[in-house]
């Protein structure tokens, strides 16, 4: 792959020069060939010259093809690889050192600029330099002091103007970013809580908010803009300076004006490849921003620690024993304080709690996405930190928290929660999961998820139910099935999965109390601790968080 | 140019003169090739000894670099009116576009709900219509504009230079040598043609291939998203696979379709540069003859090339230019309405809010709808049908039915976020439609179901669009049992909210809003919209008892469906399909 690749890469480079080497060629051949001519020799010596500008006037534009659609491929080959790096990287990651809502599309970008780092910097910059050594190379033949003069006009183009557009854009982009992020800050406020303004009589102080926002990134984007146009002056003045020079060190030599005419062509063409070089370095900046941020989230460490020799994953019927836990978010307070608990298999049993306090934790313990800090889960008596995680994650796993409606077909959605299952088996589980009506209506060929068909709340939750019962674990997980419904939607999910789940072993986080009679044991956890634990009839009868929120509950249905 | 954006331009003085400062910079450097050309074809030609100009090669050489600094400093005039002529054109457009985004309206509810989901996958998974489209609004008014960069500073510019410069060629090389002017004037048309008819030949072929394209590429950010879903079920190891087979499918589509673009500039390039092998050889010929002398031979060799280069300077920077054309459209469709943005529903046009309500009356007033029907586009039954409503001043009304029933509605025709297509809301006997929106909305306080917080501090949020003191707003926070948690925020009252600040739960969320509430004590009218769907119990609590305190003294209309909240209020309605149903009853 990798081999592959350069080889492309140079293919692409080489297509590159060659079409710039044409451009610089086509005027050399075309200006000796007018300056000879006006010394009237026989027409036998300007043969070659003619049959020069002819070849190199057809080359040019061919090799010019090449090198784009070479350099293209290339790009996305390199940008291919890239992602499914960046993908492999993330499996086994934990928690991503970056935050922010569009995490994932930045990063994405960032992805293509691998793409913008060959066809715009490193495959112009090896035209420019191959190009330039060539033209630099016949001047000092023709006359060393204008070839040095060549290269140092060349250099002051292609080298110190990129290095200090390249630095100038990082400086220019530390003070950007900042702007333009307060900005969509202030766009997104004016969006999203257009109601909230308007009823507040808040609209026009917000609008102006954003106003004074936009201003500063004003004020920031006209001070690039200057340093950009000074670039473009200084290329400019360094082509037009060093043909003079080049020109008035042949006139004092008394050059010929067969090889002055050459010499000063030969310049200001060869300057073509490499002015923008200039654009190319603040790219280049960008993109160095950009890989760094990738190598970044690349480094991501792994959510937990994998065993050296993995013990062999017990075999169903499963008993899962907690005992002790002890979990921490980073730096944070523990989010599980000692948590002990056991499932047995085809038991079920309930998890509730404040938000906080430590449910979540607990289903991610168990499907080893977050590492213990002390105490033990045993899986038929074996430590779960001694099976490979994704060996546990296939054992105990289920409905979890935000699952995702991928942009594919519902039938494709449901399929990778089951990719041998059949038809019958994927009917039964969208039966299962009372999903089946909605199926018929939309149909299993249906695209879903963005651009595709929307998916209600509830859909979604059935859908990702679905999944977990064509999935079909030993220790099933349901994070929160009924979380963001309403009401009445709620209940009816909640009584389709009590029943759904009867006889298998079914861990439940929720905070909806209503058929919890069903399960066999409700935990209640607060603060990391398990604070109550027992059947619904038990903790109703006992003054505690449960009864509280059982009468609270009540209270609200008595409607 | 684009025509809105011409009218944009005629309308602002600022973006006018910085354009016209750049398309001349631009323009004038342009020009100056050909005086470059011209000097530099004379000394090489060793002009002076032939005596083509008096003054020599030295003075020649002279003005040649001061061509050459005029031009330096053409190019940086270009660089800084460009940027000017980008900023003010962009500042212009979100000037105009800002207020459209801030308007409420019918589908505010969707915006405000589905903007608020906390997860990226509940964004994707849950979010509306209008919800994506919200985000796109955003991202337009940010980021979107900035696609007008390269559309100002490249495009238009060497749109004027190869409006201007190619024709000064040919003026020029018709006077030094008819023959070869003959030959560019042959040849440059083919530029322009090419391109037309290879753009054309492709276009059919690259359309068909973008939707795949765009399909293709969206493939990894979609797994992306979806990553954790894959790992709870074992398949994010086989899902890397697949990524690199639509990528390997993405790469294959887009060469094919990089095949027939490039096309078209290669046709550009062989055009130019086989012109220029056209006009050198004849010319070779032609001085061996002695037809021809060096000077024009030089001057047209020089000149030649500069005829086709804006083409293909203009060319190159098409592809660019066009994806700004695309952001001004969106932006200019928001702004002139054509969009569904607009406060106003469609025949139902604006009457002049004339009669202003007197200042803050001292009592809450009599709230009546009268045959309220509120219609959205697109849908076909109203969302409210004939409603006929009265809440005496100090009357607290729960408002109760299904999801859908229109009661989220009821509550924005109250606000003035739509307009009943028929029937009308009065206020105190006076028609909402006549009475001067701001003013009424200072009496109200609105507790929607899923407040919007601010990229502010928490203090600025709770103050929101009043000049409230700190004390005011710890009073009212107070009043909102909001006091404890933000106490417990890591800079209390001055932490900062919203996507980049801390993370508040929904039940915090709400007491913030009901604080907001608090914060209002003018109001006589308090509108909440299900302020405790999302709770849990111990949270509704402290939100119900909140609530209770905000009621006291004033006219409440709650939409409500947990029972704790109904029990606040002295009268139920039932909301079913848009229509009230069945009897009022007395709580």
């Amino acid at each position: 792959m990798i081999r592959g690749l350069s080889r492309r890469l140079v293919l692409a480079a080489l297509a590159g020069a060659a079409a710039d080497l044409a451009g610089v060629a086509l005027i050399a051949a075309a200006a000796w060939l007018i300056t000879r001519a006006a010394e009237q020799p026989p027409l036998a010596a300007l043969s070659v010259a003619i049959v020069a500008v002819r070849a190199f006037a057809t080359t040019k534009g061919l090799f010019r093809y090449g090198e784009r659609l070479a350099g293209h491929d290339v790009a996305l080959r390199a940008q291919t690889g890239t992602r499914e790096r960046l993908y492999r990287s993330l499996i086994p990651a934990g928690p991503l050192p970056r935050r922010g809502a569009d995490l994932l599309s930045r990063m994405v970008d960032d992805t293509e600029a691998v793409q913008d780092l060959l066809v715009r910097c490193l495959l112009p910059a090896v035209a420019a330099l191959l190009t330039g050594i060539a033209a630099v190379t016949v001047a000092i033949f023709l006359h060393p002091a204008a070839g040095l003069a060549l290269c140092a006009g060349l250099l002051v183009a292609g080298l110190l103007l990129p290095a200090g557009t390249a630095t100038a854009a990082r400086r220019w982009s530390a003070r950007l970013a900042p702007a333009r992020a307060e900005l969509a800050a202030r766009v997104a406020d004016l969006v999203h809580g257009a109601a909230d303004l308007a009823a507040c009589g808040a609209r026009d102080r917000a609008i102006d908010a954003a106003m004074a926002s936009d201003g500063r990134l004003a004020r920031l984007e006209r001070g690039r803009a200057r340093i950009n146009a000074v670039a473009l002056a200084v290329g400019m003045l360094a082509q037009g300076l060093t043909v003079i020079a080049v020109v008035m060190v042949a006139q004092a030599a008394a050059v010929d004006r067969v090889a002055s005419a050459v010499l000063a062509l030969t310049s200001l063409v060869a300057f073509e490849p490499v002015l923008p070089l200039a654009a190319a370095g603040e790219r280049f900046a960008g993109v160095l921003a950009a890989l760094g941020r990738l190598r970044e989230i690349a480094a991501t460490p792994p959510a937990v620690a994998e065993p050296a020799v993995p013990a062999p994953p017990p075999e169903p019927p499963l008993t899962i024993q907690i005992e002790g836990l002890v979990v921490r978010h980073g730096e944070r307070e523990p989010a599980l304080k000692g948590v002990d608990l056991t499932l047995t298999p085809g038991r079920r049993v309930a998890l509730v709690g404040p938000s906080g306090a430590g449910k979540s934790t607990l289903l991610a313990a168990l499907m080893r996405t977050v590492d213990i800090e002390s105490g033990e889960i045993r899986i038929n008596g074996v430590d779960i930190r001694r099976v490979a995680s994704d060996a546990v994650r296939s054992r105990i796993t289920g409905l979890t928290q935000d699952p995702y409606v991928f942009q594919a077909s519902l039938r494709e959605n449901l399929r990778l929660a089951g990719p041998e299952a059949s038809d019958a088996e994927l009917a039964l589980a969208v039966r299962r999961a009372r999903l089946d009506g909605w199926v018929e209506r939309t149909g299993w060929d249906a695209v879903l998820g963005e651009d595709g068909r929307t998916v209600s709340g509830g859909q979604l939750q059935r859908l990702a139910l679905a999944r977990a019962l064509l999935f079909d674990p030993p220790v099933l997980l349901l994070d929160e099935p009924a979380e963001a419904l309403d009401e009445e939607t709620a209940d009816l999910l909640t009584a389709d999965l009590l029943d759904a789940t009867r006889g298998r072993t079914t861990l439940l986080v929720t905070h909806r109390l209503r058929g919890l009679e069903q399960v066999d044991e409700i935990v209640v956890l607060e603060g990391g601790r398990v604070i109550q634990r027992g059947p619904h009839a038990e903790l109703v009868a006992a003054p505690g968080y449960y009864r509280d929120l059982w009468e609270s509950e009540a209270l609200t249905r008595r409607g | 140019m684009h025509k809105d954006l011409l009218r944009l331009a005629r309308t602002e003085r600022a973006v006018r003169l910085h354009l016209a400062g750049c398309l001349a910079a631009a323009v004038a450097a342009g020009l100056l090739v050909l005086a470059q050309a011209e000097l530099l074809a004379m000394v090489l030609s060793g002009g002076a000894s032939q005596g083509v100009v008096t003054g020599g090669v030295s003075s020649a050489l002279l003005l040649l670099a001061l061509v050459v600094a005029a031009r330096g400093l053409l190019g940086w005039a270009q660089g800084i009116f460009a940027g000017r002529a980008a900023t003010t054109l962009k500042s212009a457009l979100r000037r105009r576009l800002l207020p459209r985004l801030g308007a409420p309206d019918g589908t505010a509810a969707g915006t405000t709900a589905s903007a608020r989901d906390d997860t990226e996958a509940g964004a994707t998974g849950s979010a509306a219509g209008s919800g994506v489209r919200s985000g796109e609004l955003v991202t337009l008014a940010g980021r979107g504009l900035d696609a007008l960069d390269p559309y100002l500073t490249g495009y238009l510019p060497a749109v004027a230079v190869a409006g201007v410069v190619p024709l000064a060629v040919v003026a020029r090389l018709l006077v030094a040598d008819l023959g070869t002017a003959v030959i560019v004037v042959l040849t440059l048309p083919l530029i322009p043609i090419f391109g037309a008819l290879v753009g054309w030949t492709t276009k059919t072929v690259t359309e068909r291939q973008w939707r795949a394209l765009t399909r293709l590429g969206g493939h990894f950010l979609d797994v992306m998203r979806g990553l954790p879903t894959l790992r709870a079920f074992g398949r994010a190891r086989y899902q890397a696979t697949v990524i690199r087979r639509v990528a390997e499918d993405h790469r294959a589509a887009t060469m094919r379709t990089l095949r027939v673009a490039f096309l078209s500039s290669l046709v550009l390039e062989l055009v130019a540069s086989l012109s220029l092998a056209l006009v050198a050889v004849p010319v070779g010929l032609r001085l061996l003859s002695g037809s021809l002398d060096l000077h024009t031979a030089l001057l047209v060799l020089l000149l030649a090339p500069e005829a086709y280069l804006p083409l293909r300077a203009m060319g190159t920077r098409f592809h660019a230019a066009m994806e700004g054309v695309a952001a001004a459209d969106e932006a200019f469709a928001v702004i002139d309405g054509r969009m569904p943005q607009e406060p106003q529903q469609p025949g139902t046009p604006q009457r002049p809010r004339t009669r202003a309500v007197p200042v803050a009356p001292a009592d809450p007033p009599e709230i009546r709808l009268e045959g309220v029907t509120v219609r959205y586009p697109g849908r076909d039954t109203p969302a409210l049908d004939r409603v006929e409503l009265t809440v005496t001043p100090g009357e607290r009304v729960a408002i109760v039915g299904p999801s859908g029933a229109g009661k989220s509605t009821l509550l924005h025709v109250l606000l003035g976020f739509v307009t009943p297509a028929e029937g009308r809301a009065l206020i105190d006997g006076a028609d909402l439609t006549d009475l001067h929106l701001d003013t009424w909305r200072r009496r109200l306080a609105f507790v929607p179901q899923r407040p919007h917080l601010f990229a502010a501090s928490v203090a600025d949020n709770i103050a929101l669009g009043t000049a409230a003191t700190p004390a005011e707003i710890r009073a009212a926070a107070a009043a909102a049992q909001a006091d404890g948690f933000v106490a417990a925020l890591p800079d209390g009252y001055d932490t900062s909210l919203g996507e980049r600040g801390a993370n508040l739960s929904a039940g915090q969320r709400q007491r913030v809003a009901l604080a907001r509430a608090f914060c209002r004590p003018s109001a006589q009218v308090v509108l909440l919209d299900e302020p405790t769907a999302r709770l849990d119990g111990r949270s509704e609590a402290a939100v119900i008892e909140a609530t209770r305190k905000l009621c006291e003294g004033r006219t409440a209309i709650i939409v409500a469906h947990r029972p704790a909240m109904i029990d606040l209020a002295d009268r139920v309605v039932r909301l079913g399909a848009g229509s009230l149903v069945g009897g009022e009853t007395t709580s």
